[in-house]
């Protein structure tokens, strides 16, 4: 049994234990406890990342832009300068002085040589305390430069990842809206919270092309900041990564009066169920008609091939561990398609009504655990038995570790796994991890190798 | 400072305020890395929790292996109210969970901004603490404004040991005769390879830090907490009683050392010498070995460097006047520098994001056979470094440095040969062997068959036979 941090104890369920369901969530982590969450910075940089053509400049000194050169698969089909790490690098002095000429001369001569649409000024830590003033000199640039200069206030200590999903929001908030929309189609969409890992985008873009969707702009894989400035005028939000996205959703509902719906790409039931909830919304039979057909084709393509895969992974153990509580939803359907079941599902930053639908999902004796960590994760591995761990690259060697299957479904991964190709993917990354004779050699399921040799 | 005419320190140049593609990782990083490679201990950063985090994730790319960092993770509270009861409680927690036998606390730069007095808290946690069992407490000052992750390496090393070695401790398991290895930053094959020598040697040494199976350990059946190895803290206290001491890193003669700190206070006599990369550096090694043994070098090694001088010799032609751009940390570089000059690459430029201040002369040291300019450049991201190439016109044939540089030879269409920390692209990078006549001779092996594939590969006729 896990060795449960006496803090931690009601942010840690079981399906079917006595007591009435209730988990305790959206709480700052233990100190002392190793989270897997990371912090507001953190929150507000994945969600930006892609915008290709932007400038991306972390303010601060300089782990916080080394930690996050191009470590993630957003993909751009033009503009690369998101694959660039800037920084100011603040110093000593720079922190007694202060960093506001440094920040301001690092601006200027970075928009000078790399020519961005716009420019994203990531706070630090440091920055909120010293009190530089971020938003007076992006406000001085942008006049100078002529284009727009966003401070991102994610100073990583002032909330978490969540907050920095606002601040993200926020300066996402002050591009759109000035944008041309005239030639806007009365049928159209901006994408939410996809982030073009692998080129995602790209398939989800083409799904909606098909089925006769205009794509005004995606917030924000394979993001353009003219595409962002325009976003408000696009019919519909579809959110997916609901935790990163839902406040932008809102807001833009608020400023704009644009409806959003939840969806999600991944696994086949909830691929189908965001395309035609779309069609739906859209009140067109021929739309849905071309929905109709379309997935038609999509699941002749892979169901059969899918089919093979569960023969072979029916009763396999899977355990979750992922950052937003909605795409372990979809995961949790997923393996259930490839005949596999969830024996312990968790996420860093899942809310209440998150958990209650995980708690209904899932099958008796389940685990249920809010913002874990390493020792909690690995003793429900070892006590579930599992054959395959899904998270991040935090989760892999825990996993690896232990002689159990993992698969990345985090931000790092080169693998798509949305759509219906993805789903594909996804079954075939699931497969070849599971069925590796590796484990064969492995302590834990067979004792040492030299056990295997007698 | 510069002691050779052919050593360029700096050329005119846009004067970039914003690093560019960073060449470097933060100090906490290093502190943290220290702290895996001692017996029981927790590393545990005082800040907020995204520190942890992204180091962890850092880290764990390289190594593949799990590395638990614990965090105070602070809020807004603790910002303007002091983290004190966050640290505390952070202790109590990973205490009660991990029982370490020691934790590593360092600081990151916002508690060093907020002027987080560690010591004394760390001090009233240990008055307060009634428990018998509470684990060793030590930690190092890094703040990310200052240095980068090889400072913060250096300066836990040093802070570990000026906080623990005292007089009289002596280790349980040999008693006055053994020496101090203070390796720097280098790779768990590395420490295996020194721990090898030293066995061969019959010299029991304290190697510290050793992450060398902490952080490339076998596959468990039931998952440990804290990873088995790393140096004992006995073994650390009892650094005062040594024979000798025995450093890496040329750079390092600007900096207050574990080494000099032990020579200082008791007397321990401190030897610095470059790290052994290749066979000019290794021998200085093997005969600072012998020099504190009074034992000649063991017939293996001898044998290995007949080999390596036998390689040399074979693949000599592949490699005379190729250029190399060798970037990375500071005294790596020099180690490497030193190893590709004696094979006869010209290392053109020699780059680090440390700024030691005494790179050029570490380089120019190892480097007095070249005729060729040397560019060394101090303190560089990778953005400078490509101006640097295109400024000079230095037509490097290929790169050598950690992972970090893959842009870079693309940009320039060479290889990378990747050494070093971090390797994020490959698999096996903690376990790349730099030190010693066999950690040269896999590295010489590597550098000329990159470029007999690129040979291969690079004309319409390939060569099945070269």
């Amino acid at each position: 049994m896990a060795d449960i941090l006496r803090e931690r104890e009601r942010q840690v369920y079981r399906k079917g234990q006595a007591q009435p369901f209730q988990l305790d969530c959206e709480k700052q982590s233990a100190a002392g406890s190793v989270s897997q969450r990371a912090c507001v910075f953190c929150g507000s940089r994945v969600v930006l990342y892609p915008i290709a053509d932007a400038l991306h400049i972390v303010h601060g000194p300089i782990g916080c832009a080394s930690y996050t050169w191009d470590i993630r698969g957003a993909l751009s089909s033009g503009p690369e300068l998101h694959r660039l790490s800037f920084s100011t690098d603040m110093q000593e002095m720079d922190v007694v002085r202060g960093g506001e000429k440094k920040l301001y001369a690092a601006l200027c001569e970075l928009i000078d040589a790399h020519q961005p649409k716009a420019a994203f000024v990531y706070a630090t830590c440091i920055v909120g305390v010293i009190g530089d003033d971020v938003a007076a000199v992006c406000k001085r640039v942008s006049l100078e430069k002529g284009i727009p200069v966003l401070p991102v206030h994610s100073e990583g200590f002032k909330g978490t990842k969540k907050d920095g999903y606002i601040a993200a929001g926020d300066a996402l908030m002050q591009l759109i809206g000035t944008g041309p929309i005239e030639d806007i189609s009365p049928k159209s969409i901006n994408i939410l919270g996809d982030f073009n890992l692998a080129g995602e985008t790209w398939m989800i873009r083409d799904y909606y092309a098909r089925m006769g969707v205009q794509v005004v702009s995606c917030i924000t894989g394979d993001g353009r900041i003219d595409d962002i400035r325009r976003a408000h005028g696009a019919a519909l939000n579809v959110v997916q990564c609901s935790g990163s996205m839902t406040h932008l959703a809102k807001q833009l509902k608020e400023k704009y009066g644009t409806p959003f719906m939840r969806v999600s790409y991944f696994g086949v039931e909830d691929m189908s169920r965001s395309l035609y909830d779309v069609a739906r919304h859209f009140n067109d039979r021929e739309m849905l008609q071309r929905t109709q057909v379309m997935v038609r084709e999509e699941l002749e393509r892979i169901m059969p091939k899918l089919a093979e895969y569960k023969k072979i992974l029916e009763g396999k153990r899977a355990a979750i561990y992922v950052g937003g509580a909605f795409k372990a939803f979809s995961l949790v359907s997923a393996l259930r398609h490839l005949g596999m079941t969830t024996v312990m599902v968790g996420s860093q930053t899942g809310n209440k009504d998150d958990y209650e639908q995980l708690r209904e999902l899932c099958d008796e004796g389940t685990i249920i655990a809010d913002d874990s960590n390493p020792l909690e994760l690995s003793s429900f591995l070892e006590e579930k038995d599992v054959d395959v761990f899904i998270g991040g690259v935090k989760e892999r060697p825990i996993a690896y570790k232990l002689g159990i299957g993992f698969c990345d479904h985090n931000h790092e991964r080169k693998e798509a796994l949305a759509g219906y190709e993805g789903m594909l993917n996804f079954a075939r990354e699931v497969h070849s991890s599971v069925m590796s004779p590796v484990w064969r050699l492995t302590p834990r399921k067979r004792g040492s190798a030299l056990e295997v040799v007698k | 400072m510069s002691s050779s005419v052919r050593i360029t320190k700096s050329a005119p140049r846009p004067n970039w305020v914003s690093t560019r593609n960073p060449c470097k990782a933060c100090a906490p990083l290093g502190a943290t890395l220290v702290m895996r490679g001692i017996a029981g201990a927790l590393p545990f950063l005082h800040g907020s929790q995204g520190c942890a985090t992204y180091m962890r994730r850092y880290l764990i790319s390289h190594f593949r292996e799990p590395m638990d960092i614990a965090t105070s993770g602070f809020s807004e509270a603790s910002t303007v109210f002091g983290g004190g009861a966050n640290l505390h409680q952070g202790l109590d927690n990973v205490t009660s969970q991990y029982h370490p036998a020691l934790i590593g606390i360092a600081t990151t730069c916002l508690t060093e901004t907020i002027g987080e007095d560690v010591h004394g808290l760390l001090h009233e946690y240990q008055a307060k603490s009634k428990s018998d069992e509470h684990p060793v407490l030590v930690h190092v000052s890094t703040p990310s404004y200052n240095g980068t992750h090889v400072d913060g390496f250096n300066d836990a090393v040093r802070e570990v040991v000026e906080q623990l070695a005292e007089r009289g401790a002596t280790p349980s398991a040999y008693v006055t005769n053994f020496v101090n290895l203070f390796p720097g930053m280098v790779s768990t094959a590395d420490l295996r390879f020194l721990k090898e020598v030293a066995a061969d040697f019959a010299m029991p040494i304290t190697l510290f830090p050793d992450y060398s199976e902490s952080l490339d350990g076998p596959s468990m059946d039931k998952y440990k907490k804290i990873p088995d190895g790393g140096t004992t803290i006995e073994a650390i206290r009892a650094t005062a009683s040594a024979k000798a001491s025995i450093e890496f890193g040329r750079t390092l003669r600007t900096k207050r050392t574990a080494a000099s700190f032990l020579q200082e206070k008791f007397e321990v006599p401190a030897k610095r010498i470059g790290m052994p990369i290749g066979i000019h550096e290794s021998d200085v090694f093997f005969a600072a070995m012998e020099k504190i043994t009074g034992l000649k070098t063991p017939e293996k090694y001898k044998q290995e460097r007949g080999r390596l001088v036998d390689a040399y010799v074979d693949g000599h032609k592949y490699l005379f006047g190729k250029r190399a751009l060798v970037f990375g940390d500071e005294d790596l570089v020099v180690g490497l520098a030193s190893f590709l000059a004696e094979t006869g690459v010209v290392p053109v430029l020699c780059a680090s994001g440390g700024k030691s201040g005494a790179l050029g002369r570490s380089i120019a040291e190892v480097t007095t056979h070249v005729r060729e300019n040397i560019v060394v450049r101090e303190g560089v991201d990778f953005m400078t470094m490509a101006e640097e190439v295109e400024l000079k016109d230095l037509k490097p044939d290929f790169i050598i440095g950690s992972s970090k540089g893959a842009k870079l030879a693309r940009e320039l269409g060479v290889p990378l040969i990747r050494v070093g920390f971090p390797i994020h692209d490959r698999i096996g990078g903690q376990r790349v062997l730099h030190l010693g006549y066999s950690g040269a001779q896999q590295l010489f092996d590597l550098v000329v068959n990159t470029l007999l594939e690129l040979k291969q590969d690079s004309n319409s006729i390939g060569y099945s036979y070269l």
